[in-house]
């Protein structure tokens, strides 16, 4: 693998065999990579398989019941050394993934246990992953959630994860993975339920780590003005497929796939509607199917 | 035209405990003396920041949160403190998409039955017809019919989501709560089911109460708005005054944050604050004092605030 790289997918095929004889194919062939220091966004259609492709790096999907039927993923850990994940024992799955790997699920209540506090949930994946004290360990639990803007942090660390709102348990998540400094970030639809501000000072802040400690980044988004403040590449998907990878720039100023093309031209605008008097529908684009 | 849903004075806290007596030192001031209508056929957006008690109006109209104080009528009649026996035809209803579309399927159901059940509890139409009704749904929110046999875990986020919308509509309600319901979708698909609920609405008279963070697809769809900051609503008004005019600072920062798509126009080391952030949570003992709202038109309010 290249020296840049940090991770090398090769023709990735991952399929779910459901109980009636019926397999979904969910990943079909699927080649990319991504930088060190770099912030790939990998963009489409719901049900694409975005998810399946990003948490296949960690072999999390197989615990659903999916197969990885061919492919490669090269990893370079923190040590330097080069694994190919797909032929690893299952086991050695944990110690990469906190160590190397921190992953933002899109379901945040995926990754809190709902009878620890919140702090505790946070300080412990310090305690383990960077072998801090408890007290050090806490510390930083607090600093990392007022970086992602938990108002009143040092009391919500006291709180059980269904009191909290939607999008603060989202930033708790995220502060949990930041906390750990991965060599590889994972984040899928990390701000789905954040307002504008917040969402902003989140994207700041995994840039000022991405310099910090040379940090990579795979973010699964399909907020557009998201992926235009944060990504250098995008991968589209749809179907199974990735149908275009390119810069940010190209993306957005020469798409070149109908489906690029209509993701692009369909994002609600600000402002595109001051002069209507009534709610207007949107309009329906139509690109090929493949 | 009368509203179909009046909610006044709505208070909701959650009561912080600690210990084994649970000693109650402190509260969450989630909703704090929140009022507005609905009318038929009418979309009210609820935007505002994270945290700031939106999920909790929409439960609390659900009776899912148990409310401190104010009145929630619906059909002019009030339903808070009223026996659930009593409340049928308003359970029927008044009907939400929850934020968290992984927590609100039962994991043991097939889809077709989550979709099904409720149609045959509330009686909705003959059971023989229910199958083609499940399909004819899930179409609708660009899904597949053999999609009806699959378990929940099987979906993929924003499947999910479309499956709780289909679900709800399903049982014809008079009001939809949608909280972050098109959150997770892509816009190609966001605007498919978007338009759906405005057809719906076109053609039966649906309410909804759309709570979203996107401010562009709220100014699409709503015909008023109302932003909320800290438990209370700020600015509330039809639709084109609010994002022509908007009053309150709240408001005016929100509508400023937006991020525009286009890579060139990125902020170029953008500052990390760390700041104190306000808020909800109180002491035991505190009373919130609310300033009144001004009017600024016939349909468009906001709230006074404190100079700095
Ligand atoms: N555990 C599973 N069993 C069977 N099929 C699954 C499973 N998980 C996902 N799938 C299927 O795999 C496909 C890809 O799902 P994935 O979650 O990767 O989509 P996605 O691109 O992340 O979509 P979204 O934007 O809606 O989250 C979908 O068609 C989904 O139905
Ligand atoms: N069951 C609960 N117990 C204690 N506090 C709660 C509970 N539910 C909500 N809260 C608190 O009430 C406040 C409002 O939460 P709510 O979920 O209504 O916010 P929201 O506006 O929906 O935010 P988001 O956009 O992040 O979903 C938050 O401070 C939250 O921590
Ligand atoms: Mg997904
Ligand atoms: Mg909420």
């Amino acid at each position: 693998m290249d020296k840049n790289k940090i991770v090398e997918v090769e023709n990735l095929h991952v399929s779910f065999s459901l109980s009636d004889n019926v397999t979904v194919d969910a990943v079909k062939g699927v080649s990319f990579h991504i930088d060190q220091g770099e912030t790939l966004a990998l963009v489409g259609e719901s049900g694409s398989g975005k998810s399946v492709t990003a948490m296949t790096i960690m072999r999390l999907p197989e615990h659903d019941g999916a197969r990885i039927n061919e492919g490669a993923i090269h990893l370079r850990l923190r040590s330097g050394e080069i694994v190919d994940i797909v032929k690893l024992p299952i086991s050695r799955m944990n110690d990469i993934r906190g160590a190397d790997v921190s992953i933002v699920f899109q379901d945040p209540m995926a990754s809190l246990n709902p009878v620890f506090t919140v702090g505790h949930q946070i300080a412990e994946a310090i305690i383990i992953h960077q072998g801090k004290s408890p007290k050090q360990a806490e510390e930083i639990a607090f600093n990392t959630l007022q970086l992602v803007r938990v108002p009143d942090a040092e009391r919500r660390m006291k709180q059980y994860p269904h009191q909290l709102s939607g999008g603060m348990r989202q930033r708790v998540v995220i502060a949990m993975a930041l906390s750990c400094r991965p060599v590889l970030l994972i984040a899928d639809e990390p701000s789905t339920a954040l307002d504008v501000t917040i969402q902003a000072q989140i994207l700041n802040l995994i840039r000022a780590l991405q310099k910090e400690i040379v940090m990579s980044v795979l973010f699964i988004t399909h907020d557009m003005g998201v992926v235009a403040e944060i990504a250098d590449r995008v991968c589209v998907m749809q179907k199974g497929r990735f149908v275009e990878t390119g810069s940010v720039y190209d993306i957005f100023e020469n798409p070149q796939h109908p489906y690029t093309r209509a993701l692009i031209s369909a994002v609600p605008k600000l402002g595109s509607m001051t002069d209507k008097d009534k709610p207007e529908k949107f309009p329906i684009l139509e690109f090929e199917e493949d | 035209m009368k509203p179909l849903i009046e909610v006044k004075n709505l208070v909701t806290r959650f009561d912080l405990k600690a210990g084994l007596f649970g000693r109650v030192y402190g509260r969450v001031h989630a909703v704090e003396n929140v009022s507005f209508d609905i009318y038929p056929g009418e979309t009210l957006a609820l935007v505002g920041e994270s945290g700031c008690g939106k999920s909790t109006i929409a439960r609390s109209i659900m009776h899912l949160d148990k409310t401190s104080s104010g009145s929630i009528k619906f059909n002019g009649k009030e339903t808070l403190g009223v026996s659930s026996r009593n409340l049928r035809t308003f359970q029927r209803n008044v009907q939400m998409v929850f934020q968290d579309p992984f927590s609100s399927l039962n994991p043991r159901m097939t889809v077709g039955k989550a979709i099904a059940d409720p149609m045959i509890v509330n009686k909705i139409i003959p059971k023989d017809a229910i199958p083609q009704r499940v399909q004819e749904l899930l179409e609708r929110v660009d899904m597949e019919k053999d999609h009806m046999n699959r378990y929940p875990h099987a979906f993929s986020g924003g499947q999910r989501q479309r499956i709780c919308i289909a679900r709800v509509l399903g049982l014809d309600p008079k009001l939809i709560i949608a909280d972050e319901a098109v959150a997770s979708l892509d816009v190609t698909i966001q605007a498919k089911v978007i338009n759906l609920l405005m057809d719906l609405q076109a053609e039966l008279g649906i309410s909804l109460l759309f709570i979203s963070h996107d401010v562009a697809v709220v100014e699409r769809i709503a015909h008023r708005v109302a932003v909320m900051y800290l438990g209370e609503i700020v600015e509330i008004g039809d639709r084109q005054s609010i994002f022509r005019n908007p009053r309150h600072s709240y408001t005016k920062k929100l509508f400023g944050s937006v991020p525009v798509p286009d890579p060139r126009l990125r902020k170029k080391d953008s500052m990390l604050i760390a700041d104190e952030i306000p808020s909800a949570m109180r002491a035991p003992n505190f009373i919130p004092i609310q300033l009144p709202m001004q009017q600024v038109s016939d349909t468009h309010f906001v709230r006074e605030e404190t100079p700095v």
